[in-house]
């Protein structure tokens, strides 16, 4: 007895489908009963949304394509404007039925040549008397597009008169799409996430024909208790432990241990799963490069991760021009001249700043500071005389496009420009030390 | 598990240092040699010509579509049909091209294929180029990887990110779902230094090439390189424009060529071209130095000139090959010393000896104290270098390279003799055990004490002097400055402060000096004044500029301009108080808006909204 009933569909397409979309039986039963038979009339629009990975495009798709319902399925990060999201929805539509499998390119430029086009194509493919569904993947993209897109769609079924359902699917809610100006409210279904329990099922469910069911079933175990912390997004956790199965086997194919032995299968894989959680996880090293690692057997000391080539070479007054920026954005203009003036006095600390500058400049961030404090600072930490050659213009200008700097507001240079030092503490105490310069002693924070 | 992988797009993270200016030619070999080898569509991006993903994917596609026509020149008309037609930039008509293109290639004739595409992969994939990484905005990035990972199946795509300065930006400018569509790989190119390193050794160190740099000049152009922008590229481009400025100016450049043709340019030179080359200071030199019969002749007689200056062209072009030999034998010498007393890099041992006798200084002093104290190991390798860079520069060197074998010879008997001399110590050491009186006791006591004062050298050290000396005498004589030869100035260039000028520019000291001192640029006899006081003759602008210097940060337009107006009737001669009337001359007011209009245009102040009738000044450091 299948869980879905429906009195279009035969039984065993149902039992089909059940198998196919694990653990989101209660979501496709509920869009099969708003669906209906073939013929009937359907919601103009249906707004389904749930985090990342929740399986919202996969089960439209097995559902549409298991019923073979009429349906086109658009992507709209990739049809970045209106004109080729409407075209490639008539492009799909001329495909569905016909034998040539690239329809004729339609040139369609606004929303009402897509509802006389629409309705034109819906005749010429003889799709009258049935329910066409047009899914639009990343909805939240049609918020960019014109003003006219998003209530277009969610009225398409009254517009053309032909029997049509769009479906929104989108990462974010509803609230955040709706126009000021109001529209149709669609029907919203919510795609939770997968618990613990659904993702073991999941991740279960496609194991490898070689090694029983049990096998891989203890292995995503052990791989979502030391996954499921930091990952709940499926794909990935599919990918990872597509990575890690081989390692995984290793003691069996050698023959020190069953595949029962739980334990011995554990106590192999888990430092390494750790230490994939913190290279090939965040993506430090790439996965090829892991699996090489695999196969050489703990030749991973000398591999470094992207975050290891932190270092940077500069010429000689960039170095100088990157402290001077950071001092300027850290320390507050007013004690410019405790640490740049030769005999500034006794100013103590605690009388000449102002209460809120007793926080940390370091908590609050860089702050701005325009171009003569950069260079008054630049010209009394470089030993030598420095003239302002164009040069030096250029290297400023060069270390925002390597965006070391920031151009704060406009860019009209003319105008006393304002910049901001990005770099982290740890990076410029290194580019200091190249120059033999203590920072340390002329952050105000430090003093 | 192929799935998944497959899903992922292979991109190289290629981390090429800051010098942003060379890395177009690097990115153009790169592609070049992927054309050749792998595929033929290789596109590369630049950030500000994609500001858009819309953009993006114009140039991707209008890139494709030409390297299309460049595999097959049959393909040709096909291709400039799909371009004259309004290209649909989507990925979709992309893949679709991909399908098309890798068809009509698999469809040809065999032995058509194998002329066209035989050095290519069988599915070519799409190679993206991002030049300059940390340009390109996020969004950008994020969905033009996102639409080309969801079709990453229908046709191969590689990505290669340019990174100037260090890959954590890929983190910072992906999100952790757009880089888990990545196989990211690092790559490092080599540093600047190392190129510019290789350039010098190329170029420089060579007698190839007769033309050479004085040592301000080559000062000049790496410190540009190290203290300002680490560009190869830059560096090249001040070695041309020295090239240029040295023919320009000099007119014996003549005879700045190969030795042979140089020879026989001396003996067409003009009467002319015979004072230039007495005119020079080297040449004078030479000429004091010689005996009086022979001083007459060659300032009177040409054609004897002329047989002198050959020989002498033929003892600088000698000079130069000894030169350079003896100068990397010293680089290998100095190299292996702790602190580099000399420099790490040969080029800082060749500006050192460049300039001035490089055995007065004081570096070199230390770093001969050094050498005295190598080891043998390190002294018989370093040896042995030696002996090799000798004899691959040629035959001159041969009574040397014989001088520097037999040393090694001599380090290699020396450890059969260190054994003797210690039997020697040991007996010492044994009579003092036999001798029991207390007279002779004292007595040996008292000589082994004496010898040990005096510290009799061992053969080995014996033998570590005369190395040194050796080498040191071979500086002497080889690596003497090139200004104390004759002649020199028809190959050194050395006018570095030219180059400094073009190279190096200040804009903003040019534009004060102008302003302030209007008389180094127009050469007007009036306009010569004192400093600090304002010349009443100079342009209204230089008057307003220099008022504008004793102002504060904002600036009083009514101030300005009384001052304004008293400074330029001083001019015209008339008597201040009886003019000093509330009203100033409508003319005087008209010079003074277009003088401020003017310093507004330059960028020293700007119209200002915090007070009325007050500009902000826009500089500091005038005054």
């Amino acid at each position: 007895m299948p869980n879905f009933e429906h009195p279009e569909y035969p039984e065993a397409t149902l039992l089909h489908l059940e198998s196919m979309v694990p653990c989101r039986e209660s979501q496709v039963s509920s869009l099969l009963s708003i669906f209906g038979e073939r013929q009937h009339f359907s919601f103009p629009s249906i707004f389904i949304y749930g985090h990342t990975s929740s399986g919202k495009t996969y089960v439209m798709q097995t559902l549409l394509e298991t019923l073979e319902l009429p349906h086109v399925f658009v992507n709209c990060v990739e049809c970045f404007t209106s004109r080729l999201l409407l075209e490639e929805i008539l492009t799909q539509l001329q495909s569905l039925s016909s034998e040539n499998k690239h329809g004729s390119h339609v040139p369609c430029d606004t929303f009402n040549d897509f509802v006389r086009l629409f309705k034109q194509e819906i005749i010429t493919q003889d799709l009258q008397n049935q329910t066409v569904y047009i899914v639009l993947d990343k909805a939240e993209q049609l918020r960019e597009m014109e003003a006219n897109m998003l209530p277009g769609f969610l009225r398409l079924q009254e517009m053309t008169d032909r029997n049509v359902t769009v479906i929104f699917l989108s990462e974010i809610v509803w609230e955040l799409f709706r126009p000021n100006t109001g529209c149709l409210e669609p029907f919203t279904l919510y795609f939770p996430d997968y618990s613990i329990g659904n993702l073991q099922k999941i991740l279960s469910h496609y194991h490898p024909p070689e090694y029983s069911a049990d096998f891989y079933a203890a292995y995503i175990n052990i791989l979502l208790g030391v996954f499921y912390t930091v990952c709940r997004d499926l794909k990935e956790l599919r990918h990872l432990a597509a990575l890690n199965f081989t390692k995984y086997c290793e003691p069996v194919v050698r023959g020190e241990a069953n595949e029962r032995d739980t334990r011995r299968l554990w106590k192999n894989i888990e430092s390494h799963l750790k230490k994939a959680m913190q290279t090939v996880y965040l993506r430090e090293i790439s996965s090829s490069q892991w699996e090489r690692i695999q196969q050489d057997d703990g030749e991973s000391g000398h591999l470094k991760g992207l975050s290891a080539h932190a270092h940077v070479e500069l010429p000689y007054y960039s170095k100088f021009l990157l402290i001077a920026a950071y001092l300027a954005s850290y320390n507050p203009a007013r004690t410019d001249k405790r640490f740049f003036l030769k005999h500034h006095g006794k100013i103590k600390k605690t009388n000449f700043l102002k209460k809120h500058e007793k926080t940390s400049n370091h908590l609050l961030g860089p702050k701005p500071f325009p171009l003569d404090r950069l260079l008054a600072i630049l010209y009394s930490i470089v030993d030598n005389k420095v003239a302002p050659t164009a040069n030096i213009f250029s290297q400023i200008t060069s270390l925002v496009t390597l965006q070391l700097l920031t151009l704060v507001g406009h860019d009209d240079q003319l105008d006393g420009p304002k910049y901001k030092c990005t770099v982290s503490l740890d990076f410029i105490r290194a580019i200091a030390r190249t120059v033999n310069f203590d920072i340390i002693k002329y952050l105000y924070d430090f003093l | 598990m192929c799935r998944m992988k497959s899903s992922e797009i292979p991109t190289a993270a290629l981390v090429l240092g800051v010098n942003v200016t060379d890395h177009d030619v690097t990115f153009k070999s790169l592609s070049e040699v992927l054309q050749d080898n792998v595929t033929p569509y290789v596109v590369s991006l630049q950030a500000k010509e994609c500001p858009g993903i819309k953009h993006l994917l114009q140039k991707l596609m209008g890139q494709l579509m030409d390297c299309c026509v460049d595999v097959d020149s049959s393909e040709e008309e096909e291709c400039v049909n799909i371009s004259q037609k309004k290209i649909r930039c989507s990925m979709a008509s992309l893949s679709k091209w991909y399908e098309s293109v890798t068809k009509k290639t698999g469809s040809e004739t065999p032995s058509k294929k194998r002329t066209s595409s035989s050095r290519h992969w069988q599915s070519p994939p799409i190679v993206v180029i991002f030049k300059d990484m940390e340009s390109f905005t996020t969004k950008v990035l994020q969905d033009f990887i996102v639409i080309s990972s969801q079709h990453i199946h229908e046709f191969p795509l590689v990505l290669i990110f340019g990174i100037a300065t260090s890959p954590m930006i890929i983190h910072r400018l992906l999100p952790h779902s757009v880089s888990s569509l990545l196989c990211i790989e690092l790559f490092q190119s080599l540093s600047c230094k190392e190129h510019l390193a290789t350039v010098i050794d190329k170029l420089l160190l060579t007698t190839q090439f007769p033309f050479k740099l004085s040592e301000k000049v080559l000062q000049v152009l790496i410190n540009i390189f190290l203290y300002h922008d680490f560009s190869v590229q830059n560096f090249i481009k001040g070695f041309q424009l020295s090239i240029v400025e040295h023919f320009y100016s000099q007119p014996l450049s003549v005879l700045c060529c190969q030795l042979l043709e140089a020879k026989k340019r001396v003996n067409s030179l003009s009467h002319n071209q015979c004072e230039n080359i007495r005119s020079l200071p080297s040449f004078r030199r030479y000429v004091e130095n010689q005996v009086s019969e022979k001083q007459i002749a060659l300032l009177t007689e040409d054609s004897f000139l002329k047989e002198v200056t050959q020989t002498l062209l033929e003892d600088l072009h000698i000079y130069h090959e000894n030169y350079f030999t003896v100068l990397r034998c010293l680089h290998v010498f100095t190299t292996s010393l702790p602190k580099y007393p000399l420099g790490k890099q040969i080029r800082e041992l060749y500006c050192a000896c460049l300039g001035k006798r490089v055995w007065e200084t004081e570096e070199y002093g230390s770093a001969v104290q050094l050498l005295r104290m190598l080891a043998k190991d390190e002294l018989v390798a370093i040896l042995q270098k030696c002996a090799e860079i000798f004899i691959s520069s040629g035959k001159q060197f041969s009574n040397t390279v014989e001088k520097l074998e037999e040393f090694l010879a001599r380090f290699q008997n020396l450890e059969a003799e260190t054994n003797e001399v210690q039997d020697m110590s040991v007996s010492s050491q044994k009579e003092l055990q036999k001798k029991t009186d207390l007279y002779h006791l004292q007595k040996t006591l008292l000589e082994l004490k004496e010898s040990k004062r005096s510290k009799k050298l061992t053969k080995f050290e014996m033998l570590r002097f005369e190395v040194v000396d050796f080498i040191d005498s071979l500086v002497r004589s080889y690596l003497a400055p090139a200004e104390m030869q004759t002649l020199n100035e028809v190959v050194y260039f050395n006018t570095a402060n030219t180059l400094r000028e073009h190279l190096n520019a200040a804009p903003r000291i040019a534009l004060h000096t102008a302003l302030n001192n209007p008389y180094c640029y127009l050469k007007n006899q009036t306009l010569k004044s004192d400093v600090g006081c304002i010349s009443n003759t100079a342009p209204d602008i230089c008057i307003v500029y220099k008022l504008h210097l004793e102002c504060g940060r904002l600036i009083n337009l009514v101030d300005w301009l009384e001052a304004f107006s008293t400074v330029v009737t001083a001019v015209e001669g008339t008597d201040p108080d009886s003019v000093a009337t509330d009203q100033v001359d409508e003319i005087i007011h008209a010079r003074f808006i277009r003088a401020v209009s003017e310093l507004e245009l330059l960028g020293f102040i700007k119209p200002s909204k915090q007070k009325t009738d007050h500009v902000a000044r826009l500089t500091w450091g005038g005054c």
